[in-house]
């Protein structure tokens, strides 16, 4: 799985983008971001607050109670703010 | 007719207005980079691909919903300064109630809908801009009917 990050979740992982091979048990956004949360400390602080967080599975804007299976990219960003 | 175009070019009005100028009523809205509290540069990032694809959905359900001939959203991504253009929404119908009703729904459903992320810059102090409720609001108002 690909994981993409913008923004200041990007800058506090320091890479844009990374591949990942959740186990199974991994089912949500949610969960994927809890398995993820501890790879580093960067990871952490990206995390830190779930309610500055959006995600979007295969491109398609999802809430973190979203289903992860068969996804083959999951970006993980702060609210939006174009325009 | 739908346009969308995301780039780090400068936007050309007169191009931009012209390629929407395609029925009786034209409406159009352009966003410049304030000068907020000193901003120096404004950067602009998004989601190449995924970005493009909701601007898309955006344009193509004003098109259905107001009737459009013609819908065009151009966003500037990258570094740019005070003054200079963001965004462009143009929208083009019969008559000038769908056409500036679909423009207004364009440019408030862009700031909620669509994955650009902006960063100011004054000095050395770089911060990433915080979405305002208001937004939210203003998006929500296009829900019903």
């Amino acid at each position: 799985m690909r994981l993409v990050y913008f923004a200041w979740v990007r800058e506090r992982i320091g890479v844009p983008a990374e591949e990942v091979e959740p186990p199974a048990t991994v089912a949500t956004v949610d969960a994927l971001v809890d398995w993820l949360a501890v790879r580093s400390p960067g990871h952490a602080a990206a995390f830190a607050d779930r309610t500055r967080l959006r995600a979007a599975v295969d491109q398609q804007f999802v809430g973190l109670d979203a289903a992860i299976a068969g996804a083959r990219e999951v970006a993980l960003f702060p609210p939006v703010t174009g325009g | 007719m739908i346009h969308i175009r995301v780039s780090p070019a400068p936007i050309d009005i007169a191009a931009e207005q012209a390629r929407v100028e395609q029925d009786g009523a034209v409406a159009t809205f352009t966003g410049l980079v304030r000068a907020d509290d000193g901003v120096e540069e404004l950067a602009l990032e998004h989601y190449p691909g995924a970005t493009e694809a909701a601007l898309t959905r955006l344009a193509e359900e004003a098109c259905a919903r107001w009737s459009l001939t013609a819908a065009s959203i151009v966003h500037r991504v990258g570094a740019m300064t005070p003054g200079e253009r963001i965004v462009f929404v143009g929208t083009a119908a019969a008559h000038r109630a769908a056409a500036l009703e679909a423009c207004a729904f364009l440019i408030d459903r862009l700031k909620t809908d669509a994955p650009f992320w902006k960063r100011e810059r004054r000095g050395d102090d770089a911060r990433w801009v915080e979405q305002r409720d208001g937004d939210h609001a203003a998006a929500a108002r296009w829900k019903a009917g």
